[in-house]
């Protein structure tokens, strides 16, 4: 009898294994992928303009990709769970007027303060979010689509046509997107920091790889008892409260806000973060993925800059990225699939 | 007496009062609303989103979605700019837009039916990709010499009345749409593969070849509304129509159709165009922007699938207090 058992499980235990190690060899292939892309580009445009290869250039790649790297952390936790945020641009341009109009208002707030509004606002506004997706049941694409034009309505209403230039705020406030730390900007440390964080609470923490089950498959995930709401919901309020730091640091950044900062930020962050192997389906995708997506996608801008090609191809080349990378995925999908029922006949 | 109960308690009701909810709101804000020159103001204001609706009604109903219209529209209209700059005729020019529109709608079909794709990732990319080609055609240049005769069909009316033209075109396309949806066995079929696809398929429904004809459409109807939309502002820029499609997807599922596809009439989709219409058009008259226009339409569109939801809930939730009640289990 215990021989059977063993043997039993033996057979049980062998595919499962095979198919673990095949599932993470194709993110690695996925994200191995994006490397050598990422090379090509650096090598063709290198070779043209000499420039695009030193350090200070380098510096202003991570640079422009720094605040959307942070929105595409929580971007990325949303969608591993099978949603999806479209409300970022919004959140990040409403918290980054509020906070540098709340500088304009009284130059002498302290720094904490207006970081602390901030993450408090995008963390409400990610609540509404959460709330409707998960309490309401409304899909998320319909509900962030609408608060994306409602969030954006209210700081319309808020700024109400007024703009918060570089004099009205003081240089305390600039300098957080200036300061180097250690001879490396803080808003490359900041985004760097977010995402190792984020990443090995995904990776380690039990809850973060609820996450993954809850976007492999629902009703498993919610049958054996994880608590699927109160996770999707945590996703949206982390969502949001990345979004107001990173509008929190957008302010510092440009320093001229208006009601129309960030506006379609969120194609960009959904380009990197689908880009970045994070699958639209959820269950599968990690935060350095993510993060590789959004440098892939800044490089290619800065090489559009450099190469002097219009910068009017840049929305375009996001659509046709989010395009590639959905296409790619559903075939390297396909032939995982095929190759796993392969394995198991055999 | 059985039907109208039924009536009154259905979305069409809940419609026609916040129908006319939105007509007071209109006259109380301005004395000019109800005037016949702001109506059909109104109306032509309407007409691209409702074009588009109309198409997307089908689409959502058959269990997929478009978001790329607007940005469809966009493309369009700049190529119609791009073409008439160039010395192509207007009429070929509209031929060729036509043609765009369709190949668009026709690239998210394929890669919805062919790579199994879902239609909100695939359109989420074309939203930005036809945009943005919209703006590679024409950078940030305006084409605004198109001939009389064309912009007057954009702002004229029928001879001798206050009907305009885009209204005519509009009303022509909808009978049509009404026929296909709810008297042909094409109608019948997109609610059978909205309902279930895997059903529809297993009962000889060509489920893939019916959904790209349905983004064709798709593509093709934008594509009508920005020869329309050029020819009513005489102007082809790339960023024309940016956000119509909140407003499109907006009146599509307040005006009743389930979003994950399967149930919704035309005519829930007509009453609420012109709520969404009538409702822009007061905040309009009483100076609100645009942008904060869109707080209302956006709230709507969360409530057309959280409201429902919500009675669902609230209904069941008494019948489950009168079972436990012990009460009569008839209306169960």
């Amino acid at each position: 009898m215990t021989t059977t058992s063993k043997e039993l499980e033996e057979v049980r235990t062998t595919p499962r294994v095979s198919q673990g190690r095949l599932v993470g060899l194709v993110s690695r292939v996925r994200e191995l992928g994006l490397l050598i892309a990422l090379l090509l580009i650096v090598v063709i445009v290198s070779v043209q303009v000499p420039r695009f290869l030193t350090v200070s250039n380098i510096e202003q790649i991570l640079l422009s990709v720094a605040i959307l790297a942070i929105v595409a952390v929580g971007e990325t936790l949303v969608v591993l769970t099978r949603n999806v945020d479209l409300s970022v641009g919004a959140i990040v341009g409403f918290t980054a007027y509020v906070a540098a109009d709340l500088f304009k208002q009284q130059p002498g707030t302290n720094l904490l303060v207006a970081i602390l509004l901030g993450c408090v606002l995008g963390l409400v506004l990610g609540a509404i979010n959460g709330l409707i997706v998960t309490v309401g049941r409304v899909p998320a694409i319909i509900v962030t689509l609408g608060t994306l034009y409602v969030y954006r309505g209210v700081d319309f209403v808020v700024a109400g046509g007024n703009q918060v230039s570089a004099s009205d705020v003081p240089d305390s406030y600039l300098s957080l997107a200036t300061t180097q730390i250690a001879g490396i900007p803080a808003l490359i440390l900041f985004a760097a920091a977010i995402a190792l964080i984020f990443a090995y609470l995904l990776r380690s923490t039990r809850s973060g790889r609820q996450l993954y089950a809850i976007g492999s498959n629902p009703d498993a995930a919610r049958l054996v008892g994880i608590r699927s709401n109160l996770l999707v919901f945590g996703t949206f309020l982390l969502s949001g409260l990345l979004c107001g730091f990173a509008g929190v640091l957008w302010g510092a950044r440009f320093a001229t806000v208006d009601a129309t900062a960030a506006t379609g930020l969120e194609l960009q962050v959904i380009a990197a973060v689908v880009v970045g192997g994070v699958n639209i389906f959820g269950g599968s995708g990690t935060i350095l993925g993510a993060m590789l997506g959004a440098i892939v996608l800044g490089t290619i801008d800065d090489a559009l800059n450099l190469l002097k090609l219009s910068q009017f191809w840049l929305q375009a080349i996001d659509g046709a990225a989010i395009l590639v990378a959905v296409t790619l995925d559903a075939f390297i999908t396909r032939w995982l699939q095929r190759a796993l029922i392969a394995r198991r006949q055999r | 007496m059985k039907r109208l109960r039924t009536f009154l308690s259905s979305w069409e009701a809940l419609l026609v009062v916040l129908l006319l909810l939105a007509i007071v709101l209109g006259s109380s804000l301005s004395p000019y609303f109800l005037t016949g020159f702001n109506v059909s103001s109104l109306t032509r204001d309407l007409m691209e989103k409702a074009i588009m609706a109309l198409s997307m009604t089908l689409i959502i109903i058959a269990g997929e979605i478009d978001l790329s219209v607007a940005s469809t529209l966009g493309l369009a209209s700049v190529i119609l700019g791009a073409t008439w700059n160039a010395g192509v005729p207007l009429w070929l020019g509209m031929i060729i837009v036509l043609v765009v529109g369709a190949t668009a709608g026709a690239l998210n079909g394929l890669l919805v039916t062919r790579l199994g794709l879902p239609s909100l990732v695939v359109t989420l990319g074309t939203l930005a990709l036809y945009r943005g080609l919209a703006y590679v055609v024409l950078g940030d240049q305006a084409v605004s010499d198109f001939p009389a005769a064309f912009t007057t069909f954009g702002f004229g009316s029928v001879p001798g009345t206050l009907i305009p033209w885009p209204f005519v075109v509009f009303v022509l396309l909808a009978l049509v749409f009404m026929g296909v949806l709810h008297w042909s066995w094409i109608g019948r079929q997109i609610y059978a593969v909205g309902n279930n696809k895997e059903a529809a398929r297993f009962a000889g429904i060509r489920v893939a070849r019916l959904k790209l004809m349905l983004f064709v459409l798709s593509g093709l109807l934008a594509a009508l509304a920005g020869i329309i939309f050029t020819a009513r502002f005489s102007s082809a820029r790339p960023d024309n129509a940016l956000g119509f499609e909140l407003d499109v997807i907006t009146i599509v599922l307040l005006g009743g159709v389930n979003i994950f596809g399967g149930r919704g009439t035309l005519v829930g989709v007509i009453l609420s165009l012109f709520i969404i219409g009538a409702l822009r058009n007061a905040l309009g008259l009483a100076n609100v922007s645009g942008d904060i226009q869109n707080i209302v339409v956006g709230a709507l569109l969360v409530f057309s699938v959280l409201g429902p939801n919500v009675a669902q809930y609230i209904q069941a939730a008494l019948t489950r207090r009168r079972l436990a009640a012990g009460g009569s289990t008839k209306k169960v």
